[in-house]
């Protein structure tokens, strides 16, 4: 970079929009290459047991659309929260919450309510994941505690009372004592893709949840884009002051905020219990709540970009098993891999927002007026 | 039921100290207004370099160096993507943890199974370190005592130094202290570097003080809860000792009850120090106007030097 | 290589062909497969398993090549590793640990050619084969050795979760001590998780800060061992030998051996008689034991604990009665053992603990 100097463009670049993520696919691709050089493995077989080899068949294929789903699920959510400037980590505690109220109905009225069980189930996650998503929404907008501490906090604490139920009250009489509550029987679980009639997918464990994130992305990008309520959030996020002068509720915002990400949360919490786990055990996530804020980020908030991001993580995750498998590189690699990748990414966008200019020798000429910043910064000490 | 309180206190010390140790140098990092979600990272970087140093020969003082520089080298990939590339200061915190995490896993596996050679012992004041609740403050190994100096050190540094005061006022607002002079990037990359050397040196405490050897993940999320930390204490270093020490207490009580057989879920007990952190933040933040006197008005945003 | 085509055969083929990977060789190894939970370097449960595989590699030459995923989340991804690995041509998949029990009896179904091998689980299959190791018998050991070292007379246990596993340590460890003193009583303290060295050690002082003087632990690392070393008492090694992390602490270590085993199922598979005896062993089978008896034991306790190591190699049960429960009333009478099914299901403690057993009534 030396000899030359960023300069803010008029307007974000769009032929850099799409050139940025390629670069970073580039720079890593070069950057993994070498690393698989480094290690002795021939790169490009190397690169081609991670990239390719994951998605060359139908199973690989849905495997990586069931990884992605509740990610991009969460990542709607966060996305639409974090445009309005209020950072929930928390929702993987929100997606806790979701498998705990949809496997409260699921355990004990399996019986009884039959076709109706999973649409309540559904609808049940939803509310779990919101209702604890309230929490910090009302810590947030009536106290105004940090959202980011009390919604991290608040997952530790969901963790907890998962493990307090499986252990507990609802733990399987059959289960010889071990954290696991009764499986769930068929009226309580998403049909597989292929047992309604899609043929591509036989044998694969691709369910009908995927259609609840299918319908999510239109639907958050037509909240945030077309509707008056995403506006005033983004607004809020934006620019709060103006938000304030134009009488939007800076509370609103917030709640309106926590609910969708915790609801979004919520559905990809009964999407994994009523599908590839099929039981409430203690420890049933792979940590979506906290992959899908990168999926947001790396989305840059956008939602029909989320898709793309949550894909991404995905065959990230799958490479690195196959690369494992395939060629017994520790899995360690492929989170040296995903980190790498990121930080290409993050670095890379800099030339949607700006480009590069050479240098002109007198560039900075700092005066020094440290008096006046002292007294600046000195009302705000304490 | 007996619960005798000086070791109580001397428990929540012990577990206290790694997490002051990295939530001081992130309270300066935020102080110049960039939030670093990357300690957890940072941490174990430091923890496998101080760990591998003192397994080739090196003596404690130079281990410590290798885990403070291998801490301040993660922050400096943070610094360039967020003050010079003006990337998103929160997708590249969370991309260095996931990096950290990586490469201390990828490099360390040949360094599982060996206790380190040397190890960072308590040193205790003769006379102060038996007295009754306040002892164990007086018991401490050279990192502890280093931790306890550093929250003076970084009160003065903040309050009283005029670096110090570029450092809050860069953090308040950039735009006014370039306009008024101040280098603004290089006093962000160098609160970055110092909050990046603090989490070395905290991990080099979970590796040599602590656990003693390199396992992978050995801070156990610790680098999350030194964030929280930061928040909690608003942006006040005294703050942070306390916070540290309440939280290590409260996660203490939570096991010491365990022993003299209250009849209270033990998941209930170990969500303790949680539901009391958010019980005080709430009641912290209640009070607006201290918050907004304390937030570093700047935090988390990108600032870009060119405009 | 079998590969199933979609998009990526093709660009397989050509790669494999340009490495000159295509040809098979004529002596093809058997594929053995393990699934671990945590990374290979967590020095604790995982590593043991890891040792173990090593071992069997090296017993059996180059007949049996091995491959390990680490890492795997016991969630919806299980499946789909386990999976991968049995179409990916492994005749032996180990999949090491309790949560993967579901997604291995699915697997097993679609794979029938395939052996499966289930650590810590309750439920089998033709092809699926459950193995686990009798902990609970080196933790009897140690409680002997507890026993003879406590000035206190209370023991301590740092403890993960109460499932039966751990459940029926603490047990047999109280038992152990309580040959050696029956007045004596075990503490527990449950960290609610497997591996967080600050909780262990806190955990560790909370119990010394209550007059225990002998520790041991159920959780994965060594930092109960080493709060010991530092508040001067005692405590044991746990899965693998720990003598180094707190020498003059350390009584004893309790450690894993998987070693053995895994060499007999890739021998037996090797020769195309797969195992299919769902094993639950000990000392007895070599799959575990005490080792590294600190020399301040004293002469006694060395003794009583090599009889009874011995009378456990040769078939003797360690929970045999009488064994009173925590209230005093006769759960298993004289002359009577818990079957493996009630050992496996454990859900009380034994006389000397104390406490409620979390999820208990």
């Amino acid at each position: 970079m030396m000899g030359f100097e960023l300069v803010r463009r008029a307007a974000p670049s769009r032929r850099m929009q799409v050139l940025a993520p390629l670069q970073a696919v580039l720079l890593t691709l070069m950057a993994g290459l070498g690393l698989f050089a480094l290690l002795g493995q021939n790169p490009m077989h190397a690169f081609h047991e991670f990239f390719i080899a994951p998605l060359s068949t139908a199973n690989g294929v849905s495997e990586l659309l069931l990884k992605a789903s509740p990610l991009c699920l969460i990542g709607l959510g966060l996305a639409i929260a974090y445009r309005a400037n209020v950072w929930n980590i928390g929702a993987e505690g929100q997606m806790y919450m979701g498998g705990v109220f949809a496997t409260g109905l699921a355990i004990h009225f399996q019986e009884s309510w039959g076709a109706f069980l999973l649409p309540a189930m559904i609808v049940a996650g939803m509310a779990g994941g919101m209702l604890w998503a309230s929490l910090t929404a009302l810590c947030r907008a009536r106290f105004h505690a940090s959202e980011i501490l009390v919604s991290l906090m608040l997952t530790y604490v969901a963790n907890l009372v998962v493990k307090y139920l499986v252990f507990g009250p609802w733990q399987d009489p059959q289960a010889n004592n071990f954290p696991l509550t009764v499986e769930f029987q068929d009226n309580a679980l998403f049909p597989l893709l292929a047992a309604l009639g899609w043929e591509w997918f036989e044998g694969t464990r691709l369910n009908l949840s995927i259609v609840i994130t299918l319908v999510a992305i239109p639907l958050a990008w037509f909240f945030c884009q077309r509707t008056f309520a995403g506006f005033q959030l983004a607004v809020a996020g934006v620019a709060p002051a103006a938000a304030r002068y134009a009488g939007f509720s800076a509370s609103r915002a917030i709640w309106m905020a926590m609910l969708a990400s915790g609801g979004a949360a919520g559905l990809a919490g009964v999407s994994e219990v009523a599908g590839p786990i099929g039981q409430l055990n203690d420890r049933w996530t792979p940590e979506y709540g906290f992959t899908a804020i990168i999926v947001a980020t790396l989305a840059r908030l956008n939602p029909l970009a989320v898709p793309v991001a949550a894909l991404l993580m995905a065959l990230l995750y799958l490479g690195g098993e196959s690369v494992q498998i395939g060629l017994q590189l520790p899995k360690s690699i492929s989170q040296v891999f995903q980190g790498l990748l990121l930080m290409f990414l993050l670095g890379s966008e800099v030339l949607v927002r700006f480009r590069l200019r050479r240098r002109h020798p007198t560039a900075h000429a700092a005066p020094s007026a440290s008096v006046s910043v002292a007294t600046a910064a000195g009302e705000k000490a304490a | 039921m007996t619960l005798s309180v000086t070791p109580l206190v001397a428990s929540a010390i012990a577990a206290a100290i790694p997490l002051l140790i990295a939530a001081l140098g992130e309270l300066v990092t935020e102080r110049a207004g960039l939030l670093n979600l990357g300690l957890e990272g940072m941490m174990l970087m430091g923890a496998l370099a101080a760990f591998v140093a003192i397994t080739h020969g090196a003596s404690l003082p130079w281990a410590l160096l290798a885990g403070m520089l291998a801490g301040a080298a993660g922050a400096l990939v943070f610094g360039f993507l967020t003050i010079t590339l003006q990337a998103s200061q929160v997708a590249t915190g969370l991309s260095l943890t996931i990096l950290g995490a990586g490469i201390s896993s990828f490099l360390g596996r040949d360094y599982v199974g060996y206790r380190a050679p040397a190890t960072f012992e308590t040193l205790p004041i003769p006379g102060l370190a038996d007295l009754p609740v306040v002892g164990p403050l007086f018991d401490l190994n050279v990192l502890g005592y280093a931790a306890l100096l550093a929250v003076v050190g970084v009160w003065y540094f903040l309050q009283r130094s005029r670096l110090g005061l570029h450092l809050r006022s860069v953090g308040e607002s950039p735009a006014v202290a370039r306009s008024l002079g101040l280098r603004v990037n290089r006093i962000r990359y160098g609160a970055v570097l110092f909050g990046g050397a603090m989490a070395g040196m905290a991990g080099t405490y979970y590796a040599l003080a602590q656990l003693k050897m390199w396992q992978e993940g050995l801070t156990s999320g610790n680098g999350w809860i030194a964030l929280a930390l930061v928040v909690f204490a608003t942006w006040r270093p005294g703050r942070v000792a306390i916070g540290a020490l309440l939280f290590g207490g409260v996660t203490a009580l939570g096991l010491w009850l365990q022993t003299v057989g209250v009849g209270v879920s033990t998941f209930a007990l170990a969500s303790l120090p949680y539901l009391a952190t958010i019980v005080v933040l709430v009641s912290i933040s209640a009070d607006q106007q201290a918050l907004r006197r304390h937030a570093p008005a700047a935090l988390g945003k990108p600032f870009f030097d060119g405009d | 290589m079998k590969r199933s085509t979609f998009l990526g055969a093709t660009v397989a083929s050509l790669a494999l062909a340009t490495l000159g990977l295509g040809a098979a060789s004529a002596a093809e190894p058997l594929k053995a497969a393990f699934v671990y939970v945590g990374p290979v370097g967590d020095g604790g449960w995982t590593y043991a398993h890891d040792l173990g595989r090593k071992a069997m590699e090296k017993a059996l030459g180059g007949k049996v090549v091995s491959t390990i995923v680490e890492n795997v989340p016991e969630s919806g991804d299980a499946e789909r590793v386990i999976r991968d690995l049995a179409a990916k041509g492994n005749k032996l998949i180990f999949t090491t640990s309790f949560g993967y029990m579901d997604s291995t009896l699915k697997v097993a179904k679609s794979f029938p050619k395939v052996e499966f091998y289930h650590a810590t689980g309750f439920k089998s299959a033709p092809n699926v084969t459950i193995y686990n190791s009798r902990m609970y018998e080196p933790a009897y050991l140690a409680g002997i050795i507890a026993g003879h070292m406590s000035k206190s007379g209370k023991l301590g246990v740092v403890a993960s979760f109460p499932i039966p596993e751990v459940v029926r340590n603490i047990n047999a460890y109280t038992m152990g001590a309580r040959t050696v003193n029956p007045a004596i009583t075990t503490k527990v303290v449950w960290v609610s998780t497997w591996y967080d060295p600050t909780k262990e050690r806190q955990a560790a002082e909370a119990l010394i800060g209550q007059g225990v003087d002998v520790l041991i632990q159920n959780t994965d690392s060594s930092a109960p061992l080493q709060a010991a070393q530092d508040k001067g008492v005692y405590a044991f090694g746990w899965d693998s030998d720990m003598t180094a992390y707190g020498p003059k602490a350390h009584l004893a270590s309790a450690i894993e051996i998987w070693g053995g085993y895994y060499t007999k199922a890739a021998e037996a598979a090797v020769a195309g008689k797969p195992l299919k005896q769902t094993v639950w062993g000990g000392i007895k089978e070599g799959m575990n034991d005490l080792v590294s008896i600190n020399p301040i034991v004293p002469e006694a306790a060395r003794k009583q604990v090599a009889d009874k190591r011995a009378e456990i190699a040769a078939g003797k049960l360690v929970f045999t009665g009488p064994i009173k429960g925590q209230d005093g009333s006769m759960k298993v009478a004289a002359g009577k053992s818990l079957t493996d099914k009630e050992v496996d299901s454990i859900n009380w403690y034994v006389e000397g603990v104390e406490g409620q057993l979390p999820g208990q009534k």
